[in-house]
């Protein structure tokens, strides 16, 4: 079974979204994603200050045997990437909700959150 | 997923652990998906070696060959493993995406003096790879067998039915795979992983099988070969007896020899951490592209990413740098030598 945080916003396309304090949100892949992908052995992260829109991609995340476009749940701008991934992206598969984040924003409009996922709704579209 | 009509996984435990285990201990492959064909009698070692480019001739009872199926331009239509398993008796081993175009090929040249059977139905099969793979055949046949030598083939009969066992793969590992009836082939699968498990084996699916053989530049039918490529380009000519009386596209090969190939199938490796390279970027040298990768990969035994191309004969050389276009970025790879996985 899939680990589904509380406290999170989930995308349809499988990315999830924490609202931090100051207008900002911090992005990943779900543990359902991180399995279905298996052993991530590259991510490709957007540059800092990139303007993104929701359900536009914006990153890339590589296995062993495909590439697969990674959609950014909510609009904003690109205010830190995890530094950790380009030496061990294998942490999108061992910790995908803490060490595996794939970066921050500054969110455009904090409205658009609500349109996203609850835990709930995301795990029953999972079964 | 779907391959040639049978069910099989891409994974079991992840392509990456299977790969290592397969390096490092012993893993099995279900490879039941390829086609077995039989020739036999009087005529089929000379059918056998106007229709394929090595020379049967070569093999005692027991041994086999790589070799190919070509089209009259010379051109590959499947690269396959040719077993004489008696006097008059051959077995091959031919890809699975290919079973019925080889089999409709080979039928429409048939001679008088040869029985040709397709019993890709009939046999199920498993490979057995690595370092450790010879304590399973140990453990599996109970000592009352010795495993064969490189490259050489034993008919065992199971109440009267057929089960070859050959030292042969893919993977660039010691190792061994079977062909047997296919109704023994969940009991024979359990019994291999219940006898392996001593020595660690893991069953492994086609992810790891890409992966491994991409290391050793073992090629990949429909990837790396095609009926527009010759082994010549390939760089496999020492698969190919152009001393043959006559076989089917020699004519083109040895014209193809006179004049010089035009590219040549070369391994490369990407110099630093990189996206791994895939199958269809582009490669760009001098700011023109001049070829696409037939196969990429992360390579686990490396850990960098690693490919093959047919590369213009003039950049075809060890160490010549070359560019690979992955999303539109630029990465910089050089021309290496086969394998490119070399043995501690």
């Amino acid at each position: 079974m899939s680990n589904v945080p509380a406290d999170l916003k989930y995308a349809e396309t499988h990315e999830w979204v924490r609202i931090e304090e100051n207008g900002t949100a911090r992005v990943g892949i779900t543990d359902h994603a991180q399995a279905e992908l298996t052993d991530i052995v590259f991510v490709e992260l957007p540059a800092m200050d990139a303007v993104v829109q929701a359900g536009h991609p914006i990153a890339v995340v590589e296995s062993v045997k495909a590439a697969s476009d990674i959609y950014s749940p909510i609009s904003g701008t690109v205010i830190e990437i995890n530094p950790a991934l380009a030496s061990n992206p294998a942490l999108v598969n061992t910790d995908p909700y803490g060490e595996g984040w794939l970066y921050r924003l500054a969110v455009a409009n904090p409205a658009e959150a609500e349109t996203l996922k609850s835990p709930a709704d995301y795990e029953a579209g999972l079964a | 997923m779907g391959f040639g009509g049978w069910e099989m996984p891409i994974q079991y435990s992840g392509i990456i652990d299977e790969h290592q285990a397969v390096r490092n201990a012993v893993g099995v492959f279900d490879i039941s998906h390829m086609g077995q064909f039989i020739a036999s009698g009087s005529g089929a070692k000379d059918w056998l070696n106007y229709l394929l480019a090595n020379n049967v001739e070569r093999l005692d009872v027991g041994e086999c060959q790589y070799t190919f199926l070509l089209n009259q331009n010379g051109g590959v239509i499947d690269d396959l493993i040719v077993y004489r398993t008696g006097e008059e008796k051959f077995l091959l081993v031919v890809n699975a995406a290919l079973i019925e175009k080889d089999f409709e090929w080979m039928q429409a040249h048939l001679r008088e003096g040869v029985h040709f059977e397709n019993r890709s139905d009939h046999f199920a099969g498993l490979a057995v790879q690595g370092p450790l793979a010879r304590k399973v055949f140990e453990a599996f046949f109970g000592g009352k067998y010795s495993i064969p030598s490189h490259n050489e083939i034993m008919e065992i009969k199971v109440d009267g039915e057929s089960f070859f066992v050959a030292r042969t793969g893919y993977t660039g590992e010691d190792g061994f795979e079977m062909f047997f009836p296919a109704v023994h082939a969940a009991r024979v699968w359990n019994d291999i992983l219940e006898k392996g498990a001593q020595h660690g084996i893991k069953p492994c699916g086609l992810g790891a099988r890409d992966t491994l053989r991409l290391e050793m530049c073992y090629p990949l039918n429909g990837s790396d070969l095609s009926p527009e490529r010759t082994p010549l380009e390939a760089g496999l000519s020492i698969f190919v007896d152009l001393q043959k009386a006559e076989f089917i596209g020699k004519d083109a090969l040895v014209k193809q020899r006179t004049e010089g190939v035009k590219h040549r199938l070369v391994p490369f490796k990407m110099k630093d951490k990189s996206p791994p390279p895939r199958a269809h970027y582009a490669i760009q040298k001098n700011g023109g592209k001049i070829a696409e990768i037939t196969s990429g990969s992360l390579s686990p035994s490396l850990n960098i990413g690693i490919g093959m191309a047919y590369i213009p004969t003039e950049f075809a050389r060890i160490n010549e740098e070359i560019e690979v276009d992955i999303r539109g970025k630029l990465f910089a790879a050089t021309i290496e030598k086969k394998p490119l996985h070399k043995k501690q």
